[in-house]
Parts: structure tokens; C-alpha cells; sequence
């Protein structure tokens, strides 16, 4: 009811911040959909909203970044990998670590050859499905 | 090197500008790297539970996926928080839609009547022609 009534100026009185346009074209974009009827239309990009929201908040919230009054990569990164409500995004939210930590790591995934390739692969496959 | 899944460009990522939206308390910056993640996980998020509503809607032998899918979504999702407010908006959502019909269909007629120079009776006896047309218009699926 809050977020109903909630009367702001311009361009932000609106149901839902999001553009429906731009919802409607990223949910299009899964092959095995048909259609989508208005009403689902509006809930996922309302239901989107509410996911930023939690998401930017849940993040600022356990960020253990050095910022105080920051939202920061990290923040995120860490509720990917920490929340698992949130562990469907660990894979676009990954840690950052040092170069030269990086390069240590190709370094050893070229020592231990194919067969662990094609482990990484199927791995990956399933965090994607 | 092996493909890795944060390579992935994901299409129309949601570019958020709005600071409002995140509903952060006051004063809180977010870093422009923070932003555009949020944004690919926004559109992660429209993905995942397009990909869900879906099922809900095969699993009912249903084409078109309706409120009822996107509901379960979230609740399969782990979401559960979120269905409660959403219920609420989509009322509201529906009432707002109502109206503009109610609106455009009194804008039609003045503009038939207009036209047609045709004498017409008032409202009440429309009434049948606007059940009929409601039915028809709630199946549609409605471009933005």
C-alpha cells in the first residue's frame, strides 16, 4: 500500500520505475516463451524493482568494504557469494582478485591440462541452467 | 582460455539511472561498477524468473504466461517476501488499467457519435457492449 500511494514528483509518480518496454524485450529474449499477458508483464518488472531494492540494500547492509557511506562491487560480490538467496548471480558477481594472483591461476589450469577444462565446462553448464 | 560465465554480454541490460530506486538511505553513493552490476543482475533476475513463470505455465499447459506464474516464481525463487507487496500493486496496476479503458472507450464514442453524426442513447445501454469488449481486451496481449 506504501509503495502504491507513494506520490513522488515528475517522472518517479509512476506504479513501477522500471520501463515495461525494456522488461518485456529481456523476457522475449528466452526462446521457449510464447507470450506474456499484461498483468505478468507489470509483476516482473514491479518484482525486479522490489530484487534491486533488496539486493542494493541487503549488500550495503553486510558490505564489510572499507566505505561507510558506499555501495561498492564488493558489496555485491559478496552477498552473491555469501546469501543464498542471492547465489544465482555468484557467477556475473565474481571476486576480484589481484593480477598477479590471476595470472598464477592460468598458470596452474595450463599445468593441469584438458581433462580439467572440460570439468570447468560442465560445471559451468549446470550454474547456467 | 576457457569461456567463463561473467563473459557472458548479457543483452539490454537494465541500465538503472534512477537513484531512488534502490532505496538506499540517504546519502549512500553507488559506485559506477556497483550500478552497472546491479544492473546485469537485474537482468539475471528477469531471466531467471521468466525462466521459472515459464515452467508454471507448461506445467498448466498454458502458452501465455500469466500473474499466477510470476507468483509461483517468486515463491519457487525463494522470493516469498516479495508476493505479498506485489499482489498489492497488482490491484492497483489493474484498477489504473480499468480506468484508462473506461476512458479511451468514452473518447471512442464521442468520436464515433462525432462522425457518424448518429444519436446515441446513453451509457446504460452500452454496458453490454463494454462486457464483451473487456473480455476480448484482457486476452490480448498489449505492446508498451
Amino acid at each position: 500500500a506504501e509503495m502504491a500511494a507513494a506520490r513522488l514528483s515528475g517522472s518517479e509518480n509512476r506504479l513501477v520505475s522500471l520501463p515495461l518496454s525494456r522488461i518485456r524485450v529481456i523476457m522475449k529474449s528466452s526462446p521457449e516463451v510464447s507470450s506474456i499477458n499484461q498483468d505478468a508483464l507489470f509483476l516482473t518488472a514491479k518484482a525486479t524493482e522490489l530484487f534491486v531494492q533488496y539486493l542494493a540494500t541487503y549488500s550495503y547492509k553486510h558490505g564489510r568494504g572499507k566505505e561507510k557511506n558506499a555501495l561498492t562491487y564488493t558489496d555485491l560480490s559478496h552477498t552473491a557469494e555469501e546469501c543464498e538467496t542471492f547465489q544465482f548471480l555468484a557467477d556475473i558477481l565474481p571476486k576480484k582478485i589481484l593480477a598477479s594472483k590471476y595470472l598464477k591461476m592460468l598458470e596452474k589450469e595450463k599445468q593441469d591440462g584438458e581433462v580439467r577444462e572440460d570439468e570447468d565446462e560442465e560445471e559451468e553448464d549446470e550454474a547456467v541452467g | 582460455m576457457a569461456e567463463r560465465p561473467e563473459d557472458l554480454n548479457l543483452p539490454n541490460a537494465l541500465l538503472i539511472q534512477v537513484e531512488f530506486v534502490f532505496q538506499l538511505p540517504d546519502g549512500v553513493n553507488i559506485s559506477k561498477e556497483a550500478r552497472s552490476a546491479i544492473s546485469r543482475a537485474a537482468s539475471v533476475f528477469v531471466l531467471y524468473a521468466t525462466s521459472c513463470a515459464n515452467n508454471f505455465a507448461m506445467k498448466g499447459k498454458r502458452k501465455t504466461l500469466n500473474a499466477g506464474d510470476v507468483l509461483s516464481a517468486m515463491e519457487e525463487m525463494e522470493f516469498q517476501r516479495f508476493v505479498a507487496p506485489l499482489k498489492e500493486s497488482l490491484e492497483v496496476y489493474r484498477r489504473e488499467q480499468k480506468g484508462k479503458k473506461e476512458a479511451r472507450k468514452d473518447k471512442d464514442k464521442k468520436a464515433d457519435s462525432e462522425e457518424q453524426d448518429k444519436s446515441r442513447e446513453e451509457d446504460n445501454d452500452d454496458d453490454d457492449e463494454r462486457m464483451e469488449e473487456e473480455e476480448q481486451n484482457d486476452e490480448e496481449e498489449v505492446d508498451n
